[in-house]
Parts: structure tokens; sequence; C-alpha cells
């Protein structure tokens, strides 16, 4: 919403600066978002006037002007514009004048010669200087302009246009009045608003109005004014006004319902009255009707939408837009004109069924006062007969009053706004405050019954009112509180991991941080999930963000590319973050933490040989996270996934349920994604790994450990897994822990086999082990190797 | 046999020339062993005229003497330089880098989280989480934003596809969805935080279509406007970790609160002189709160009457911007590891 500040102060105008002003408004919640001139800031630049035109003898398009600049001079300027003309009067700009142009440069008038006729000064468009983007000719001043007065004086150009930002539930404030009554509540000034009588009727036709839909549309007025003139201009003052808040001048009628709506905010119609067949309902529409509008577009209409119609067919699409067969246009000579009410809740969201958004639309959507519509219409007659002419008739204005949305009575208790606001605000104040708004008060014993005023919408409950209070009371003069309270622990139980427990490992580990998108694209969602059923954003900003991850891999895939791309080599990141499928009970959001490594496994230095990252790197960062959800055993199961190589890839599993995988990226895919190195990836759930031991102290045996160490040959295929199972079926309590050490394939080894080796650690609590039992401990063990592995003594 | 004095002086001429432990041990044996010079002339002793014995006797063990304790000198001596050679020997250069593995770090928006949720926590706020694909009811309705009405537009908000369920799912435009999702199950008194990712189908240079959000919310018997400024007024102060951070309320407009503020506080790059980072106002626009709307309990069944709430949803990319000068967004997910390798 842009406002005038030249506008405004027609209305009202407090002893303050514009910035004072703005300030004003900000802090109560009416937003300024921007203040910009309404021209450039030339200088030397008149009213002048066309007085001779000749063609220029070497140039087809150029003229030679003789141009009074009404300061006893006469100027010979050369100028292309297609408008100019004998008689015509438009801003001269003299030499030495300055004009800042686009680029911020002045452009400086100096006298020239164009194709070898001197030229001394020029003619200016609009755009050159600054008071439109784009023009055509020259900026056309009228007949009465005073020659040779400075054109900033007299086009009013030392205003400023504010950009406000309006909130959606002030629809009161989209106009120059809404705005000024909210500056006059602020600043405590009182409202100049232009004075409008009731205009006389010259005849007394009218057309019948008939409200079938009058719990959407319960109040209609209109009248019909005849014999204006068709060739009327839109006068300067007004096509400036309007240019400043951003409306184009069309004709003069429509300019004036654009007028009016921005200075009262009630949007209007015109008529062409010859072009209507008999009366005006505003009625429903019927399933499949057809109404072209305005701009010549051609809608089929829904049941539910609400139309302007005559006796024969519907001619406006009601608060949204008017139909083209009844438009006013240049030969036009009688109106009707229209100004209705429309309940916002019922139109909400019709004008955007339609593609469309419109001034009115946007204005009936947010809510436009029950009592305006004769007001408005008083208002636009006034300035229709001002500027066309006509003969006015009585004003027709059909109330369905039942259907009106009633003015609610709002109960305000005396203690309640202490209660919420956390002030207490004199009843003096209240009551000042909720009187200058505009409300009706009665007093009561707790407070007080308040009838906000029509334009206020917003206001049903008490909260409403309060929130009143405070705005126009200044948050600034709510004090803050810092109350002490009981205290309330916020630790997590010991016993619970904590997000940050399970990122700790893999900062150690030179893991970075990563954050990408949870949509992704669907390509690679493809590749990595293949046949997972695709959860797709209807409305995405692209196709490339248009799917669901089921993985977070996908975006951290995209990272790792962006990385080696960008000469990073050795890249480790890690992101938490849900990922999303479907499952038969509905949608599913799992949180995962998962991670993805690839380049050399340490950072360059002197005191390390280097090498790539492989599986055990991945499998060792993961363990060190699995380590800190002690409170679950989890298993490494050697399983294929889609997307990882088959030969390195585990499913981490608990004994209820798969919790994550790990492994290097399919070698099919690194081909497909383009990556020329080694990539290896992992994701777990994150409710999998939420538990934590609580530790139980276990007494440290004071009796010697012995170590006894295995070299084993087995074939190539035993996994580790299998030796453990095999340990664990017969070792005692005395074998506190085992380890593999080695492994080894290559020569002195059969090809099919490899050589592991693995040292025993056995201890008693209580008393120093035999070498006898330890000796049958181990004999024990090997057998067992033996029997469930093959594994034999090397 | 060499007289007493000559083999004296031979001998402590070769303990001094010793050049090692092993070359002096040896010169101890061939002196002091069990057959060595100065034994064998003890054993001699016998030889001579019982009235010599004595005084000869006497002048052995004194050789003995002072040569043991040439020797053990010279040990000395020859330890402590071959310490010091092997010192020498093991000296590095202390200033070659350490044997590393780099360390990783944590996002920014991460570490602005972790302190947000830090500061609140002293403050007695708990923890709330809430899912991300949201239905309309928990995003919109119950949050006082009717189907249509304008609110809506604020927001723009991704849909998914349809999948035969009633109510249209979509991907929640705020943290404020966990503010009924928490109340629906809890009664008062609430002190929670809520943090996570919000989506909003908004994409350039300042708007990306997924962001972090933390939403707090506090409901009990006695909370008011001026509550909410206490504790924001704290909160900041704390997380700019500067007390000169003045805080302001404008008076604005989210159908969820009543009465409704955004809240500028003092430019943390000019300290409210002007600049372009807050566009000369010397404030900076950082988030949305209010108090909690009486709809909004209505729908989750909390009596107004009874209880008063305020909440708040700030934008987690905001705030760490602000903390740690990142002029772009659009660098917060692009994951460039120099990028990230920056916040540790």
């Amino acid at each position: 919403m842009k406002i005038s500040e030249q506008w405004l102060r027609e209305w009202v105008n407090p002893a303050l600066s514009l910035d004072e002003i703005n300030h004003k408004l900000t802090m109560a919640g009416c937003e300024v978002e921007g203040v910009a001139g309404v021209a450039t800031d030339f200088s030397q630049v008149i009213v002048g006037q066309i007085i001779e035109l000749t063609k220029h003898p070497d140039a087809d398009k150029l003229n030679v002007c003789k141009v009074d600049s009404g300061q006893g001079e006469i100027l010979q300027i050369v100028c292309g514009a297609p408008n100019a003309r004998a008689g015509l009067k438009a801003p001269l700009a003299l030499i030495g004048a300055e004009l800042p142009m686009p680029d911020g440069k002045p452009l400086k008038i100096k006298k020239g010669k164009l194709r070898g006729i001197e030229s001394c000064g020029m003619l200016c468009s609009a755009s050159e200087l600054g008071m439109a983007e784009k023009s055509e000719g020259l900026l056309e001043l009228p007949e009465d302009a005073p020659l040779g007065a400075s054109v900033q004086a007299y086009l009013k150009l030392a205003d400023k246009v504010v950009e406000l930002n309006v909130t959606a539930n002030r629809g009161d404030w989209l106009s120059i009045a809404g705005v000024a009554r909210e500056v006059g509540v602020l600043t405590r000034t009182h409202l100049t608003p232009p004075t409008t009588p009731e205009q006389a009727n010259h005849h007394t036709d009218t057309l019948k109005v008939s409200l079938p839909a009058a719990d959407s549309c319960p109040r209609y007025a209109g009248r019909i004014i005849r014999n204006i003139n068709p060739n009327a201009k839109t006068p300067l003052w007004m096509k400036e006004k309007l240019r400043r808040l951003g409306s184009r001048s069309l004709s003069p009628v429509v300019d004036v319902t654009n007028y009016v709506l921005l200075e009262l905010g009630q949007p209007m119609h015109a008529f062409d009255l010859d072009k209507l067949h008999g009366g005006i309902q505003a009625r429903y529409a019927t399933e499949g009707e057809q109404l072209v509008l305005l701009d010549d577009q051609t809608v089929t209409l829904t049941s539910d939408t609400l139309v302007i119609a005559d006796d024969e067919q519907a001619v406006a699409l009601a608060g949204i837009k008017g139909g083209m067969a009844t438009a006013v246009g240049q030969t036009t000579q009688h109106i009707f004109l229209e100004s209705a009410h429309f309940r916002a809740e019922k139109l909400r969201g019709q004008a955007r069924r339609y593609g469309l958004q419109t001034d009115a639309s946007y204005r009936f959507e947010r809510g436009v006062a029950a009592d305006l519509p004769v007001q408005a219409l008083e208002r636009a007659t006034q300035l229709i007969v001002e500027i066309c002419g006509g003969s006015v008739g009585p004003v027709v204005d059909v109330c369905a009053d039942e259907h009106l949305l009633a003015r609610p009575v709002v109960i305000l208790r005396r203690e309640r706004i202490a209660r919420v606001l956390g002030v207490t605000i004199e009843d003096a104040t209240v009551e000042d405050i909720l009187e200058r708004l505009g409300c009706e008060l009665v007093a009561q014993a707790t407070g007080w019954s308040v009838k906000p005023p029509h334009s206020r919408f917003d206001i049903t409950i008490e909260e409403d009112l309060i929130e009143e209070l405070a705005r126009v009371y200044g948050y600034d003069n709510i004090p803050a509180a810092l109350k002490a309270r009981a205290p309330k622990l916020t630790l997590g139980l010991e016993t619970e991991t904590q997000l940050s427990d399970l990122r700790a490992p893999l900062l150690a580990n030179g893991y970075q941080e990563a954050v990408t998108y949870s949509f992704v694209d669907p390509t690679i969602e493809g590749l990595l999930s293949p046949g997972h059923e695709s959860i797709v954003l209807a409305n995405p900003i692209s196709a490339e963000l248009s799917h669901l991850r089921s993985t977070v891999w996908s975006g951290l895939l995209r990272a790792v590319e962006y990385n080696l791309n960008r000469q990073q080599t050795r890249v480790r990141l890690f992101e938490v973050g849900p990922v999303f499928s479907k499952t038969e009970t509905g949608l599913q959001q799992q949180d995962k933490i998962a991670g993805i490594m690839t380049g050399a496994a340490f950072p360059e230095q002197w005191g390390q040989a280097n090498r790539a990252v492989d599986f055990y790197d991945m499998k060792g960062d993961v363990e060190a996270i699995l380590a800190q959800a002690s409170a679950e055993t989890f298993y490494f199961v050697p399983v294929a996934h889609p997307a990882l190589h088959p030969g390195q890839s585990a499913q981490i599993a608990t004994d209820q349920a798969v919790v994550g995988w790990v492994g290097a990226l399919h070698p099919a895919l690194e081909a497909k994604l383009g990556f020329g190195q080694d990539i290896f990836l992992f994701e777990l759930d994150l409710k999998a790994l939420q538990g934590r031991r609580l530790p139980v102290y276990q007494a440290i045996s004071k009796f010697p450990m012995i170590r006894r160490d295995l070299a084993l040959v087995m074939d190539r295929s035993v996994l580790a897994i299998a030796l453990d199972q095999a340990i664990a079926k017969v070792a005692p309590p005395s074998l506190i822990s085992w380890e593999i050490f080695d492994v080894y394939r290559g020569k002195g080894i059969a090809e099919h086999q490899k050589s592991v080796a693995l040292s025993l650690i056995l201890q008693e609590p209580s008393r120093t082990l035999e070498d006898s039992e330890v000796t049958k401990i181990i004999g024990e063990i090997m057998a067992s190797l033996q029997e469930n592995t093959g594994a034999s003594l090397r | 046999m060499q007289s007493l004095l000559e083999l004296m002086g031979t001998a402590h001429e070769q303990i001094s020339s010793a050049s090692n432990l092993a070359s002096l041990d040896q010169i101890r044996v061939q002196y002091l062993g069990k057959t060595g010079l100065i034994t064998e002339q003890l054993k001699q002793l016998g030889q001579l005229p019982p009235e010599e014995r004595k005084a000869v006797g006497q002048e052995i063990n004194l050789a003995k003497q002072a040569l043991a304790s040439a020797i053990d000198l010279r040990r000395d001596s020859l330890q402590a330089e071959a310490l010091t050679m092997r010192l020498e020997a093991e000296s590095v250069d202390v200033t070659l880098p350490g044997r590393r593995m780099d360390t990783g770090g944590l996002h920014p928006v991460t570490l602005t989280i972790q302190r947000m949720q830090a500061i609140f926590a002293q403050l007695g706020f708990a923890l709330a989480e809430g899912p991300q694909i949201e239905d309309d009811f928990h995003n919109f309705t119950a949050l006082n934003v009717p189907a249509n009405h304008p609110a809506r537009a604020m927001q723009d908000t991704f849909y998914l596809e349809n999948f035969g369920t009633e109510e249209p799912l979509l991907l929640r435009t705020h943290t404020s969805s966990v503010q009924i999702r928490y109340m629906e199950a809890q009664q008062p008194p609430i002190r929670i935080i809520a943090p996570g990712r919000v989506y909003r189908c908004d994409s350039d240079m300042t708007h990306s279509p997924m962001f972090h959000q933390v939403e707090g919310l506090m409901v009990d018997k006695d909370i008011t406007f001026a509550d909410l400024k206490g504790i924001l007024d704290e909160f900041f102060r704390a997380f700019f970790e500067d007390d000169g951070i003045k805080m302001r309320f404008r008076a604005s407009f989210f159908p969820f609160t009543e009465p409704s503020a955004e809240t500028d506080i003092t430019c943390v790059h000019c300290h409210g002189a002007g600049c372009r980072v807050c566009k000369n106002t010397g404030w900076l626009e950082v988030m949305g709160c209010g108090m909690v709307h009486p709809n909004v309990l209505k729908h989750v069944g909390i009596d107004s009457e009874q209880y008063t709430g305020f909440a708040f949803g700030m934008g987690v990319e905001r705030l760490a911007m602000l903390r740690y000068q990142i002029n772009d967004l659009r660098v917060l997910f692009e994951n460039d590891v120099r990028f990230l390798r920056q916040f540790h």
C-alpha cells in the first residue's frame, strides 16, 4: 500500500515531520517499508509552450520548435517527440538544467546542434523527469499551466510516497482515509477530510437492484449519471495523485472510481448504462456460466462465485473485476455507478481461484466497512460531475441488514488488561484511546462494553481491544519484567544419549556438519532408493527440489560433489535431519544421522604416511557413534544395498531392528554421478541411538593377566563374526577379552585361505590362573574354532 | 715390578683418557679387579718384612681408594657426556606440526540452536519436537488461521501431492505447529522451546525454501506481555554477549498471538549508529512474538480465563548470520567445507 505525503496531509496534518509520522506508524504496526520521491531532483525545468513547429530539413523524425519560455524569450528547440505540436505546453529544460538519469548521472542541458540546427534547451517527457518508467512523447501540461513557472512547484513534486506494509488484519488501512485515521489517533490530530455534500439529483431514473445472494452481498448502492462528456479529460492533479500511488490513468470515470478506492478504500465499478439490460442482481453464478472480463479473459464460473448480473447475464465478477460487455468506453455517455458491500469471508479465495488479484478483491478480502458504499458513491459522483458534468440520479441503496456482519459488543475488563499486558493503564487513558479509535464505550463496574467502528473487522474479542490499547499506549511504555520463577530442571537423563554425544565422535574424526535440503532431485532419489515410493511436493520450487528425500545421502552426495568441484578432494561431512517415507499407516518422518567420506585418510602432513580412506575408516567412525548408544548391541551384517558396493556394505542391526547402513558407494552409481574417487557412506536411525548404559562398577582383579596368541589359517570366506561366535560359545568367565590383531593373505598362505592372528586375554578375579587351566581353555577354544569355522593352527 | 708411584701415574693417565664407559671398566678391572695390578700388589705384601707391611699396605690401600674414586669421577663425567650426546641426537624440530587427524565442526545453524537452547534451558525451558509433515489443522486452523484467510498468503506453503488423506498435508511453515502438538498433550504450566526445520515456497537471495526456527512457548497462570519482554530482553543480551543490546517491540499481526509484536534489537554491527546491515535505522528485525491468542488455547482445550501465555518464533539463520557476520544466506546451505571449517 502506497500513500502520498501531500494527500495524507490533506486529510490529517499533525505538526510533525514525515519521518516522525512514519516512526509512529511503524511502531503502531503499520510498518513503513520505504520512502521515495515522486520525480527526480531536476533543476531549471519550467512550463514552456510550443508556438510554432516546422519540420527539420535534414531529419524525418525531428521538428524545429519555437518555444515560449514565458521569460520574454522565444527559444529554438529541436525535438523528436511525436506529440510535439503548436500550442502544446510541456516541461522545458533550460540551458544549464540538470536532469538526473536512471544511472545516477545528471544530463546537463547545453546549447547544441542537432543535424545542423541549433537547439537551446530540451522539451521533456515524463520519464526524463523521473515521473514514469517509460513514456512516449512530451509530458503534456494543461492549457492553463502558467508559462515560465517552475514545473516542480506547478506539479507539487515536493511530495513523498510512503510504502506501507499493511498486515492482513488491517484492511481498514488500505486507503488514505484509513491511514489518516491512524495518524490522527497516534498524534491526537483532528481529521480534515474533503467535504462531500449529498449530490443533488437531476432526474429520478434508477435501476432495480435485488440481492438474491444477500449472505455474500448484503448491501448494494448505485446511481445513474446521464449525459457525461465523453471527451472530458482527467485533470492533471488527479492523474498525479493516481500516478504517485501506482495507479494508471485510463479514462475520467474509471480514474474517479480508482481515486475513490485509494482515498476511501471502497472499491467501485462503473457500467455503461446503455449496455446493461434491465435491473441489477448480486447473485451466485450458474455452474459453467461464462464471463468475459475487462482484460478480455474469459472465465468459466462455478456456482459458489458471486457475480453482478443484469437481467440477461453476468456483467461483473463481484468485488473482483468488471466485465467487458458493459465496460465504460470512449463513447459512453450514461453510466451506472456501483458501490457495494461484500462479506470478506465469502469473497476470500475467489479471486485467486480465477488466477486474479485486483485492488478491489485485495480490499474486499480484508474487509471494507459496511457503512462506506453511499459515502463513496457521493464522493465519486461529486468528482465525476466536476470533471465530466452529467445529470445525477438518486441513490439506490438496497441493504439486507440481517446479513450484515453485526458490530460486536465486546466486554473489556479492567483486571484483564493488567493480566495480559503486565501493566496497569489508567481508566481515563483506556477510554481516551478507545474513543480516539472510534469505539463507542459504555462504562461498567468491572470495565467497559465496547462497540468498535464499522471498519474494524479485526476487533471481536477482549484481547483485540487489549492489543489496541497496547499499540496506542505504546509497546515501549510496557516494562520488561523478569520475574523470579521456580527453577525447572531441563537436564536430560544420564541414560539418554544426547544428540551432542553422537556428534562428538564425528567432530573428533574430522567431519564437518552439513545442512542440506529435505527435498531433492528425483533422479538422485531414484538412484539411491530404487523402488521407493516417493513423496512429492505439489508446488515445488523446481523439479530439482520436488521430492522429499528418503535418505540423507542424496544431499550429502551433492555436497561432496560441490566440494570436489572446488578442489576440495578430502571431504568428510555429516548431517542430522529427517527422511520421509510412505508406510501403511501414512507418511513417516524418521530422523537420521548420516555421514560421507572421501579422499585421503589423513590431512596432508609430514609425520604420517597417507592413503585413501577405505571401508574400515568409515566403519570405525560408525562404531565410535554406536559406542555412545551403549544400551544396545549392534551387529554389522553383510547385506547388499542398491546404492552400495555389494562387497563393501553392511546392514547395521540390533536384536530388534535394522537401524542403518554403512558402505562404499556402488561403483555404478559412482560413475553415474560422475565421481572420480571412492565415496563411503553411513546412515543411522537416530531413534535407535537414544539409550546409554548406566555404568555399574566392577572390582578390578589384582591377579596377573595371561595372554595367549593363536595363529590360525582358514577359508577366506570365514567372517570375523563367526570367529567371535565360535569363541563366545565356549568362553569361560576368565576369558576377559580377545582381539584379532592381524589378517594376512598372500605368500605362504594358500590362495583360498587367509591367516588370522588372535590374542586372548585371561584373568581370574580372585586368584592366579594355573598354566594347566589356561592350556585347557585355549584347547577348548581352538576346538570350537575348528569345529565351527574350519580354522586350524598355522 | 713397577713401583706403586709409576703404576698410579699410568693408571690416572689411562683413566682420564678413557673415552667411554666400557674402556673405563676395563681399566678398573686392570687395576682393581681380582687379578688387577693393585690387587696383585696387595697380594705381594706378604713377601715384605713384617715391619714394612703395615706402611706399604696403607700406601697401597690409599692408592686403591684414589684410583676407585678417580674411576667413579670419570664414570660420572662419561655418563653425563653420553647423556648430552643422546639428548642432542634425540632432539626434534618442535615447530613442525604434530601428527594429527583434523577436527570437524558444527554447522553455524546448529551452533546457534545450541546456544539458544542453553540460554533458554537456564530460564527453565525444556525441549520439544514436532513433525515436519503437518496437516492443515496443526499448521493453520488450530493457530487461528482459517482457510482462505489472507494471513495464509503471508506464508507460501509447500503442499504434498494428495495421498487420499482427507486433509491436505503440507510441510510445516513454522515451528508454531509444535505449540499445538505440545499443548494437545500437556496442560500448563508449560515452558518449552522447539527448534527445527521449516519450509516456505520462496527462494531468492534472502529467502531459502528451507530454514530453521526456534519456537518458544510459556503458559501459566501469571504470564504477561511484560514477561515476554523481560525474557526476550534477557535472551538477546545473553545471546550476543552484550549488555548494550536493546530490544524494542513493534506492533504487528500474527493470527496466533495477540497482542503481537515484531522484535527489533540494536544493530549488532553499528550498535545503533546506523549502517548498511540495519539500513541506517539502527535496528534489526529479528523475530515475531506475542501473547498466545485465546482461540489457540481454545483449540487445545486450555482455559484462557485461567491461563495466559506467550509464544515467539526466532529465525535461526537470521541470528546465526548476525552473530557470525555472514552476509549471504545461501552459503549456509552450500556446505562448502571452506565455509564450514570457519566455525570451530
